[in-house]
Order: C-alpha cells, then sequence, then structure tokens
C-alpha cells in the first residue's frame, strides 16, 4: 500500500469528524445541561491530555516538572499563551543544561 | 473597525507560533518513520491536529491496515466532534454551510479554545484569518523540522516536547482560576486522566482522553449548570 492511501485515508477521516457536527448542527441547544457540558467539554479534554502527560513530555520527568511547573505560574498571572509555552520549554532546556 | 479576518490572524499569531515548534517536533518523527519531507508536509496540511498525525506516521511506518488507521483517528479526534458541536452554537448567521464546510476542517483544541473565549458570536472570516495563519505555522514547522531536524541537538528537540503541553497550560489555567466550575472539570479530568494512565493501563490513550472528558465536563454540568446570561450575550 502506497503512503500516499494512508495519509488520504487519515485526512478524510479526521475531516468529517470535524466536518460532520460544525455543519449539519444548526439548532441552538436548548438542555441547560447539554449546554454546560458543551462549555466544559474543552477544558476537561485539556486538562485530561496535559495531565499526567506533561511530565513525561521532555522524557526527563525533572525538566518536564520544572517546564509544568513554569507553565502554570506563568499562566496563573494570565501571560500571553506562546510566552507561557515557549517559558515552559525554555526552562525545561536550562534544567536540562544544569542536569 | 478592523476586519474580522485581520483580528482572526492576530489572535491567530501565538497559535501560530506554538504550532511552528510544535509541528517542527512532529516533522523530526516523520521523516524517522520513513517519510520524506513532501509526505510530511502534506500530513500536516491535510490534518491539521498533532496527536492524530503522530499516531498516524507510527501505523504508515508499521504497515498497519486501513481499518486500524480508521481507527485510531476516530478515537483520537473524536474531540474534534465535541469542539465543533460546541462551537456551532457560537457561529453567526453569516455561517452558511459552505462556510461551515470549509472552516470545520480547522477546528484545533487551541483555535476551538481561543473562539469559544470569544465574547460574541464567531464569523466566518474571522476563523479565516486564525486558521490561515495557524496553518502556516504548522506546515512551516513540519517542513523545517522534516528538513533539518537532524541537525538539532537533541536537548534542544526534547524540550520542544512540552511547548504543545506549554500551551494547553496556559488555556486552562486563567480560567481555572476565575471560575470554580471550571476549576473543578480541570481536577477531576486530571485525576481520572491519572488514573487511567496509572491504573486502568488496558484502555488505550484515546479512549481514555475521551472517558475522562466526558466524565468530567458531565459531573461539572450537573453540579454548575451555565446561567442563562451566557446565551443572551451571544445574542
Amino acid at each position: 500500500m502506497t503512503v500516499a492511501v494512508y495519509i488520504a485515508v487519515m485526512a478524510a477521516v479526521t475531516y468529517l469528524i470535524r466536518m460532520i457536527p460544525f455543519t449539519f448542527f444548526r439548532k441552538k441547544i436548548k438542555s441547560k445541561f447539554v449546554r454546560s457540558f458543551l462549555k466544559y467539554i474543552p477544558y476537561a479534554v485539556l486538562s485530561a491530555m496535559t495531565i499526567p502527560a506533561v511530565f513525561t513530555s521532555t522524557g526527563n520527568a525533572v525538566t518536564s516538572a520544572v517546564g509544568a511547573l513554569v507553565a502554570v505560574v506563568l499562566a496563573f498571572f494570565d501571560l500571553p499563551l506562546i510566552l507561557v509555552a515557549l517559558a515552559a520549554s525554555f526552562s525545561a532546556f536550562l534544567t536540562g543544561l544544569l542536569m | 473597525m478592523k476586519s474580522d479576518f485581520i483580528r482572526g490572524m492576530q489572535h491567530g499569531i501565538p497559535i501560530a507560533l506554538g504550532y511552528l515548534s510544535v509541528s517542527f517536533g512532529f516533522g523530526i518523527l516523520a521523516v524517522e518513520s520513513g517519510l520524506s519531507v513532501f509526505q510530511s508536509s502534506a500530513v500536516s496540511a491535510l490534518n491539521l491536529t498533532s496527536a492524530g498525525q503522530a499516531a498516524g506516521v507510527g501505523i504508515i511506518a508499521a504497515g498497519g491496515t486501513l481499518l486500524e488507521m480508521i481507527l485510531v483517528q476516530l478515537v483520537i479526534n473524536i474531540r474534534y466532534s465535541l469542539m465543533a458541536l460546541s462551537l456551532s452554537q457560537k457561529l453567526d448567521r453569516r455561517f452558511t454551510a459552505p462556510h461551515r464546510l470549509l472552516a470545520s476542517f480547522g477546528i484545533t483544541d487551541e483555535i476551538f479554545a481561543v473562539c469559544s473565549a470569544q465574547p460574541g458570536a464567531i464569523t466566518p472570516m474571522y476563523m479565516y484569518g486564525m486558521i490561515l495563519i495557524a496553518m502556516a505555522g504548522w506546515i512551516g514547522g513540519t517542513f523545517l523540522g522534516a528538513s533539518a531536524g537532524e541537525v538539532l541537538p537533541e536537548a534542544v528537540s526534547s524540550a520542544m516536547g512540552i511547548v504543545l503541553y506549554g500551551m494547553f497550560i496556559a488555556i486552562i489555567v486563567p480560567p481555572s482560576r476565575k471560575k470554580k466550575s471550571i476549576l473543578f472539570v480541570t481536577i477531576a479530568a486530571a485525576v481520572l486522566s491519572i488514573i487511567f494512565r496509572y491504573v486502568l493501563t488496558m484502555v488505550s490513550d484515546g479512549f481514555a482522553v475521551i472517558i475522562c472528558a466526558v466524565a468530567a465536563a458531565a459531573v461539572g454540568a450537573l453540579l454548575f449548570p451555565v446561567p442563562d446570561e451566557d446565551e443572551e450575550e451571544q445574542q
């Protein structure tokens, strides 16, 4: 099987997953439970994806933990997205140099 | 007044910079898995998703079946269905069917998060601006990583592994600080996720994320139903 077939199948599945609910769901949701659920879903997804995976993200527990801590502290003070992300990486890098 | 397209691009700049560094790592991975630079960049251009692409490239490298590819993409990316559904509640009336067909391609964790956090309805041009610049970062980073990844020192490329998570933390921490309901949901999802990772290890990562997120958001919705004024603000 050629790589192109794999890539095409992968892209088609990923697109349909996004397109179907976005295009065919037109009504405003009335149910308070469903509206609340949909409001909380992004935070729940990102939190579950981040913890505990962030602690193995650099391949080293100590540098990952330092990076994660720096990110949480900077995010707590509402610093911009990109600054938080790059500071996490930079602090993990510096910690790695010191070890 | 600035056009929605420009505003979308501006809001997309941090996403694009984050993607540039994250996809650099993906480019390295893809080439190591046997893809060419062009194929690696094509995967990024056609999928625009991190975890799904990494898993997909793994399946290509292992010579897996197409069925496996379909199932893995479904499980890892099904969260986009929830995000698409959530975002569909926030769309401006200008969002006609063709716009929805096009813009849905660009629903990622970060674009969704930024769009969700906007006060008021989302217009097609706003989303296009954000998607365009984010895609430029994602594809550009993949191309650079695939072309030049091997020359990068190990200490730098491993430290880049945390960039994506740093972005996620930057998205979830500020609202958790301001709203008890969101703090509850993020902690609940994190605790469940730790349990799946270390205790219920037979569940695959993709399924685990879905179960954790659905459970935490459902309990959050039961305990802290959102008040109606959120809805009125949007109209």
